[in-house]
């Protein structure tokens, strides 16, 4: 190979860790048999690790992590708490589970909004183009997002503690909330992964996302008991997913848990799993 | 098993009004470099993604080793590999991070896909760049990367779409060396480049793609051939010899040859390069010694000019000059 010879007799000064050479090319070239063909779980979990990896890299993502639950839980609880529950600790024993889900479903939007950004950035190309478990990518992001959900819960949790939280459910209880909640927000992932497909840009994503969670989060029971809302209102948070979740969540929290509320959960998550869960990934391979 | 890697008939995408790629028949022969040479918007990447699996064509088929791209998508994608035109790496994390992320996909174990990003890294010559961030890599040390990054296992067929588009000189050889070792090692390789004397200096076979067609096809030297005709220089080490040898080059080449000022020289002009090699042969034969002996080609920049009527750089193909057919 003339050019590396040329290279090899006048190496550049600056940058002489920059030599290639053809035999270590070669030899790498050789070693590079085939292994086995990794199944689904593993190949979900090396992409949970690569989010593990960007939280790593870019802490900022953690921002509305963390920052967002401390601020929503401490203006509502004090802002609003002697207004709407006459005091503060009574208000505390009520919206904790509230904003609890409120900060979590919140976040569960950035999933598709990183997707999207993977998208535009040319790396799902690469990552398409390998022979492995179609949903692996998508899943593992959304498992790695489970983690960000999990640290969201437990700062809630902690600064709820601190301002006189004392749920009767115990430890125990405020756990199986958690785990009903991550449950839940796994299962909404996949709408927005499904934005994250068709739509064109990580901003239009946001923006659509927080249109539909607005309503979602609102018009629910997380702030004000819905006694105290119009009829129609009422009859929207009736048969508002996020309001199920805050009930059935407040009952476990309480120690007092409803297995009918927490079924009904359950099947939502399992619905929304099949409806977008389908719809993303016949999206993901169409290949358009 | 097939002699081709990749063989396309009437592969066809079109997005919106656009015929990005409008019935390409391709064919790629097994262990060859073969070269995708067009202009900025001429339909490359296009193509490069519907075989890459990426993309749905819309009318033709394509087989990537006997295997069609649309039925049998995972039986190419366990032979191929791609290395996008832009970034296709995620950039936040460290190169070794990527390539053992990479890795792990293709089914290493923890310590193996270890192993396997180190050697990698230091083939590549990225060993201190290890633990950098790929955002923060130079553009040569990127594609580097970005190539390590396609034969974490080595593929049968990889695609490098546009590997030095924007590097400088030094960079670009090392792409070159990287791409040559490649094929030494028996992978198949197509690239496609904006560079005509990229094509000319690693590619055995080329196809021309303008406006989403092949206008053209062939060896470097065919299709130099097939637009210029060639100069052939010759001059005998005894000038009373050349009255012979210009009548020997008359006959075996069947074109003019012409007296130089130069006593010693012949001066000719060859559309057909083929008989060239034997009149040197029969100047051999005839005893007649040659002081120098050349065919001076033209050059693919003319080559394509003359088959489109536009520059091969220029994405404004405004002007469509007579358009030359090409000789296959
Ligand atoms: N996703 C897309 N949507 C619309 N038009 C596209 C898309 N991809 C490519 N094109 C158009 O198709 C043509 C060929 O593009 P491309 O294959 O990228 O060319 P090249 O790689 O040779 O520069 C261009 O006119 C380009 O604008
Ligand atoms: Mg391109």
């Amino acid at each position: 190979m003339t050019a590396t010879d040329a290279r090899q007799q006048a190496p550049s000064p600056r940058q002489p860790l920059e030599q290639i050479s053809g035999e270590a090319l070669q030899s790498v070239l050789l070693a590079g048999a085939r292994p086995p063909r990794p199944g689904p779980l593993s190949v979900s979990a090396t992409f949970g690790w690569r989010a593990m990896l960007r939280i790593k890299h870019v802490p900022e993502q953690l921002f509305d992590v963390t920052a967002f639950p401390v601020l929503m839980t401490l203006m509502f609880t004090y802002l609003f708490g002697g207004a709407l529950a006459g005091s503060v600790d009574r208000y505390v024993q009520f919206f904790l589970p509230g904003i609890l889900v409120q900060t979590v479903v919140m976040i569960t939007m950035y999933t598709g909004v990183a997707l999207n950004t993977d998208i535009t950035k040319g790396v799902f190309d690469r990552i398409k183009s390998l022979p492995i478990w179609r949903p692996s990518a998508l899943v593992g992001a959304l498992l790695g997002d489970v983690v960000r959900f999990t640290i969201a819960s437990a700062i809630v949790i902690l600064l709820g503690l601190a301002l006189g939280f004392r749920p009767d459910g115990g430890v125990l209880g405020v756990l199986a909330g958690v785990a009903l909640l991550l449950v839940f927000s796994f299962s909404l992932g996949w709408l927005w992964t499904l934005l994250g497909l068709v739509l064109r840009t990580p901003n239009s994503v946001m923006n659509t996302s927080m249109m539909a969670l607005f309503p979602l989060t609102f018009a629910s029971n997380i702030y004000v008991d819905p006694e105290t809302m119009p009829g129609w209102l009422q009859a929207v948070v009736d048969v508002n997913p996020v309001a199920h979740l805050v009930t059935a969540i407040r009952g476990l929290m309480e120690g007092n848990g409803d297995m009918g509320d927490i079924l009904l959960v359950l099947v939502e998550s399992a619905v929304l799993v099949a409806v977008f869960g389908t719809l993303t990934m016949r999206r993901y391979n169409r290949r358009a | 098993m097939t002699e081709l890697a990749i063989e396309t008939i009437g592969l066809a995408k079109t997005f919106g009004a656009t015929r990005a790629v409008d019935g390409v028949d391709l064919q790629v022969r097994r262990g060859r470099i073969h070269g995708f040479l067009g202009p900025n918007g001429a339909g490359k990447t296009t193509t490069i993604r519907m075989l890459a699996t990426l993309l749905r064509p819309d009318a033709g088929s394509a087989q990537v080793f006997g295997h069609d791209v649309v039925r049998e998508a995972d039986e190419v994608r366990s032979r191929i590999s791609l290395t996008g035109q832009f970034a296709s790496l995620d950039e936040d994390l460290t190169g070794i991070e990527n390539l053992v992320l990479l890795s792990r996909l293709l089914g290493y174990s923890r310590p193996a896909a270890r192993n396997r990003a180190e050697e990698l890294l230091a083939a590549f010559g990225l060993t201190d760049a290890a633990t950098r961030q790929v955002k923060k890599y130079s553009g040569g040390m990127r594609r580097r990367i970005d190539i390590a990054a396609s034969i974490v296992v080595t593929p049968e067929l990889i695609f490098l779409d546009e590997p030095t588009t924007g590097l400088d000189p030094r960079s670009r050889n090392q792409v070159w060396d990287i791409v040559r070792a490649l094929v030494a090692g028996g992978t198949t390789v197509l690239l496609t480049t904006q560079y005509l004397d990229e094509a000319d200096q690693l590619a055995e076979q080329i196809s021309v793609i303008d406006n989403g067609r092949v206008i053209a096809e062939g060896t470097p030297g065919e299709l130099k051939a097939s637009v210029g005709s060639g100069a052939l220089l010759v001059r005998v080490q005894r000038p009373e010899q050349r009255p012979a040898a210009r009548g020997l080059l008359e006959r075996v080449l069947a074109v003019p040859v012409r007296d130089e000022a130069d006593p010693a020289a012949l001066t000719a002009t060859v559309d057909d390069p083929g008989p060239v090699a034997r009149a040197l042969t029969e100047l051999d034969r005839a005893g007649i010694g040659l002081a120098q002996f050349s065919l001076g080609q033209p050059s693919l920049d003319e080559v394509f000019l003359a088959l489109t009527g536009h520059a091969a750089t220029s994405s404004d193909d405004a002007e469509p000059a007579d358009l030359q057919e090409s000789s296959r």
